[in-house]
């Protein structure tokens, strides 16, 4: 009984959902209410597929949403999401049912405005030129006159109109022109590739190698010209082989490329302006050169006729190098017999000096007491001569006496008497004998025994004996 | 004075140097054999930048793509 009598509980007359019906009833309710919707948030974690789906969440500092790009939307995309980009997407949401997650399908998504494009322009330029992309020392100079010029740019436009008439105005060139689309989401991946394949190329090939490119754009809004704020376009341009000229925008837009390239030029017809110099300038330029050429060469050799002509002028005559000298001879040889006569005569006065100190009574003076002195000397001599000589005498004297009384001439007068012979004295009979001239000496003479030549000779041969004995 | 082949010379160093060969003679230090000398070369400059400025001449082509994006060819730009 009691089953009849229900005591309804609360609720408990809602109809039950399968957890399939409810994922369908939230799937359907979610669709239905949130098909087209505009999200704007921060882009969080991207991730890139090879499948060529963008996955990403959207964010604020409460909530995540997570987001999917389907790869066609993905490759139409004007500017790719990036991670800390604010963007706003537009798009559908819809249900995983097997997964109880939900998810946004953007169909397009953009920077959330102008400052949300400059700050990720910021963090760009940050980052390459921490890489030092846009160090001075990168830039190559652009060439003076460049043979072939590449022009990246559209190939319809006035662009490439205003750079090729300047060209034509200054210096027609000859030009390359690589198609790009300058805007949209194509911009920036063609710009690149241009950039690139001019680089490719060979010189003198049948696509010769340009030695000059100029990248360039017409002004427009932030978003027409961000391709070429694209990290691709930025990094090709910096490593570009070939010096490139950035001319994208007006002068007061800069775009990323600008500060890669080795010259910016603020607008395509400054671009073509610093590409080459103008052709009648030169020529104008190498007319004054060959005419300061040729007057420098005339006004060369003018100047040094001029100076041979002055210097000839200045050049004395041989006579006159001469003349000096031959009067100073003249006035020499005048004065050459003077100083002889001159020096000759004061010698002579010298001399007359002299000689009048030279005096004869000094002399004769001199003489005199000199004489006198000899005088007296002589006199004394004599004196002791005299005085020497008779002391000699008496003693010749007294020794005569003593000679005498020793003598055998005393002898003699005692009876004596002393046989000579020629040869000498006779003091035995048997030289007696023998001998011839004898003589006997007796005290008062000698008596010759024989004859009177015996005499003669013993007289004779007596005379030298005396003469020998004094 | 270089002695680069004035056939191997840029506009640019050509130019420089006539500028050079210019000055040097204008200042009058050169001997006189020397003078002519670079008078001879200030002149072939002065020809071989004059013919690279005759040789001026436009022509402009634009470069067709292939499928792939890398170039397979010319085209000429009229109109322009």
């Amino acid at each position: 009984m009691s089953d009849l009598i229900d005591e309804p509980i609360q609720g408990e007359n809602a109809p039950e959902f399968s957890v399939s019906e409810l994922s369908g009833a939230i799937k359907r309710m979610i669709e239905g209410e949130f098909a087209h919707v505009r999200i704007k948030g921060e882009v969080g974690r991207v991730s890139r597929p090879r499948s060529g789906h963008i996955y990403l969440d959207l964010k604020d500092d409460r909530a995540v949403i997570a987001g999917v790009i389907w790869k066609g939307v993905a490759a139409r995309l004007a500017s790719q999401p990036e991670e800390g980009l604010e963007v706003v997407a537009t798009g559908r949401l819809t249900t995983f049912p097997g997964q109880s997650k939900y998810q946004i399908v953007i169909e397009d998504i953009k920077p959330a405005g102008v400052g949300a494009l400059m700050a990720l322009l910021e963090k760009r330029k940050a980052q390459l030129q921490a890489e030092g992309l846009f160090d001075a020392s990168r830039k190559k100079k652009i060439p003076y006159l460049p043979e072939i010029i590449g022009v990246v740019t559209s190939p319809s436009g006035a662009v490439i109109r205003d750079i090729l008439h300047r060209l034509r105005d200054r210096f027609p060139r000859k030009v390359l022109v690589w198609p790009v689309a300058v805007q949209g989401e194509k911009c920036a991946s063609e710009v690149a590739n241009a950039i690139r394949g001019f680089n490719a190329m060979t010189p003198g090939g049948a696509l010769p190698r340009p030695d000059l490119l100029i990248v360039a754009r017409g002004g427009g809004s932030l978003e027409d010209l961000w391709g070429f704020n694209e990290e691709i376009v930025a990094r090709a341009a910096a490593e570009s082989a070939i010096p490139l000229i950035s001319a994208v925008g007006h002068e007061t837009d800069t775009t990323l490329i600008d500060y890669v390239s080795d010259q910016r030029a603020p607008t395509p017809t400054a671009a073509a302006e610093v590409a080459v110099p103008v052709r009648m300038e030169l020529l104008a330029w190498i007319d004054q050169q060959d005419a300061r050429l040729t007057h420098a060469l005339t006004s060369g050799v003018t100047r040094r006729r001029d100076r041979l002509r002055d210097l000839s002028r200045a050049l004395p005559r041989p006579d006159s190098l001469t003349e000096a000298s031959r009067q100073k001879l003249d006035h020499l040889d005048e004065r050459l017999p003077k100083a002889l006569t001159a020096g000759v005569r004061e010698r002579e006065v010298a001399l007359g000096k002299t000689a009048g100190r030279l005096q004869l009574a000094t002399v004769q003076q001199r003489i005199r007491s000199e004489h006198k002195t000899l005088v007296s000397f002589t006199g004394r001599l004599r004196l002791s001569y005299e005085r020497k000589l008779s002391q000699l005498s008496d003693r010749l004297a007294a020794l005569d006496r003593q000679r005498l009384a020793m003598g055998y001439e005393a002898t003699l007068k005692r009876g004596y008497a002393v046989v000579h012979s020629d040869q000498g004295v006779v003091t035995n009979k048997a030289y007696a004998e023998t001998a011839r001239g004898l003589e006997i000496e007796f005290q008062d003479g000698r008596l010759k025994l024989g004859n009177g030549s015996q005499k003669k000779s013993a007289s004779k041969s007596g005379t030298p004996d005396q003469g020998s004995l004094f | 004075m270089t002695d680069t082949p004035l056939a191997e010379m840029s506009f640019e160093d050509a130019m420089r140097e006539l500028e050079i060969v210019v000055s040097k003679l204008e200042r009058g230090d050169v001997a006189l054999e020397d003078s002519i000398t670079l008078y001879q070369r200030g002149a072939d400059l002065k020809k071989h930048c004059e013919e690279k400025l005759k040789a001026a001449e436009e022509k402009v082509a634009q470069i067709t793509l292939g499928e792939d994006g890398t170039p397979n060819g010319l085209k000429p730009v009229e109109g322009l």
